[in-house]
């Protein structure tokens, strides 16, 4: 593999790269909270700090791990990122908390974090790691902002929280979707959007 | 590093112990420092919790942290505690009120009761002994209205919330969750406003004091004529988390929960509150 350039390594995985569209990465979280926009859009910036700070720190100590422990240490790492980043959403986003409870800590086990650390950060160094973790975050982002999107819109008929189409219950004539609400319905609809990317970009298409 | 070094023993050791004091001096720093934000914001929360159930506020979730804490302060809303079993205030001056953590009251042996209902389950086996209740007075001191926390389970959580009652103690002026983990836009519907508008006015005991049943609750679907002064809409798409509210409701007015407090409530007005053993 050819040295990738700063600039690729950040924008790669938005779309050519995509941790979930192409490598499907991640899924749970995004399943679970894009029923609303702003549980999406804070859940994305979680993952993408703790992606990018995992991934500059881990390679900074990458010389020195033991290959035997290097698991437990990029666990360790991300874990107490994941920690600190719950202990912040608490004490300044009370209410967003609230509402993601355990999707927060979850974080530590999203494979997207895991995978970027023993994939790229064991092998390149801090500022790279920390923009392609930055890049896969924002890759991540992407997915699960448009998800929320289609699901509060036509779920709750609003937007962050703001209604758009008026329900039939507060008088309106939009009859919610009931099924956006519930995970399988972001199933479907991440499985549309890898069905999209790779019909403008088949290389992306496995070979059976 | 060399390979070899790297992967030597020793410098396993090393690089485990010096991660993990790292580490965990990050994670307490942050947990720490910020210890006394998370704490204050719970308890804004459940505070605005109560101005909602009892509706003090227009829109409780805009009223500033200042107004919160000056409505608790100047006695226009009163915390007691309150023993459930007999339904007496507890004056015991080695439990702080403020402080006082019903949550781990229910975990512990000393502080806990089964709770024995055959009639109304909340999916719950044990409760506090003593809770906090909180009196909502007028500006001469008069009881207006008395702020109740209920939970039980719904369907895939502990629901956490208030219902306020009216100073006649039959009928209910607010009910809020400010706690609970169901399915957002289905179950989750306990937190639309319109939905908690119809518990206003809804009386909770129907027939004469001396044989009244508990007729307070959701029902499935539109609550026929005959039920529309006791009951409220069913939420469409969540069977379960309507049901856990409804006997949650029923439960914590029993005579299992705060039924002996209200009862004591009412005799010290001189009426009857209507309830089977008022």
């Amino acid at each position: 593999m050819a040295a990738l350039t700063a600039k690729e390594v950040l924008l790669q995985p938005i779309v050519n790269n995509n941790p979930i569209t192409l490598q499907v990465l991640g899924i749970c979280s995004a399943l679970a909270v894009t029923t609303q926009l702003s549980t999406a859009v804070v859940m994305s910036v979680a993952v993408t700090l703790v992606t990018a700070f995992s991934s500059a720190s881990i390679a900074s100590i990458r010389k020195y791990i033991p290959s035997s422990i290097r698991m437990i240490v990029q666990m360790v790492v991300i874990a107490s990122l994941v920690i600190v980043v719950d202990q912040i959403l608490k004490a300044y986003f009370f209410q967003i908390s609230k509402t993601m409870s355990v999707f927060v800590g979850l974080i530590i086990t999203n494979c997207i974090v895991m995978g970027r650390a023993e994939g790229f950060a064991m092998r390149n160094n801090p500022l790279m790691s920390f923009l392609d973790g930055l890049g896969n975050g924002l890759g991540y982002s992407a997915v699960l902002i448009l998800v929320a999107f289609f699901r509060e819109l036509f779920g709750s008929g609003s937007l962050f929280g703001y209604p758009v189409l008026t329900k039939i219950t507060e008088g309106g004539w939009y009859t919610p979707n009931g099924l956006l609400l519930l995970s399988p319905s972001a199933f479907f609809l991440i499985g549309c959007l890898i069905w999209i990317v790779r019909t403008f970009k088949p290389e992306q298409i496995e070979e059976a | 590093m060399q390979t070899e070094q790297r992967d030597s023993i020793k410098n396993t050791f090393v690089v485990t112990l010096v991660l993990c004091i790292v580490c965990s001096l990050l994670v307490s720093a942050a947990a720490v420092s910020l210890k006394d934000r998370q704490a204050t914001n719970k308890l804004l929360d459940r505070q605005r919790n109560i101005i909602e159930a009892a509706g003090l506020a227009e829109d409780a979730k805009r009223l500033k942290p200042q107004q919160i804490q000056s409505m608790f302060s100047d006695g226009t809303i009163e915390p007691k505690l309150v023993d459930l079993q007999s339904g007496e205030y507890v004056d015991d001056p080695s439990i702080a009120i403020d402080t006082f953590d019903e949550r781990k009251a229910a975990k512990e042996e000393e502080s806990n009761r089964l709770i024995r209902s055959d009639q109304f389950r909340i999916g719950i086996d044990k409760r506090e002994k003593f809770t906090r209740v909180y009196l909502v007075k007028d500006k001469n001191g008069q009881l207006e209205q008395v702020v109740l926390p209920i939970y039980g389970k719904g369907l895939w959580s502990t629901m956490y919330g208030f219902i306020a009652l009216n100073s006649d103690l039959k009928t209910i002026n607010g009910l809020t969750y400010y706690e609970h983990g169901e399915t957002p836009g289905l179950g989750g519907e306990v937190e639309n406003p319109k939905w908690k508008k119809q518990w206003q006015g809804k009386q909770i005991w129907r027939g004469e004091p001396d044989d009244a049943t508990l007729a307070v609750g959701v029902a499935k679907g539109t609550p026929s004529s005959d039920n529309e002064a006791y009951m409220v809409d069913g939420l469409s798409g969540a069977s379960i988390t309507s049901r856990g509210v409804d006997n949650m409701v029923k439960y914590w007015l029993s005579s299992d929960a705060f039924g002996p407090y209200l009862k004591n409530l009412a005799s010290q007005k001189g009426t009857t509150n209507g309830s089977p053993n008022g």
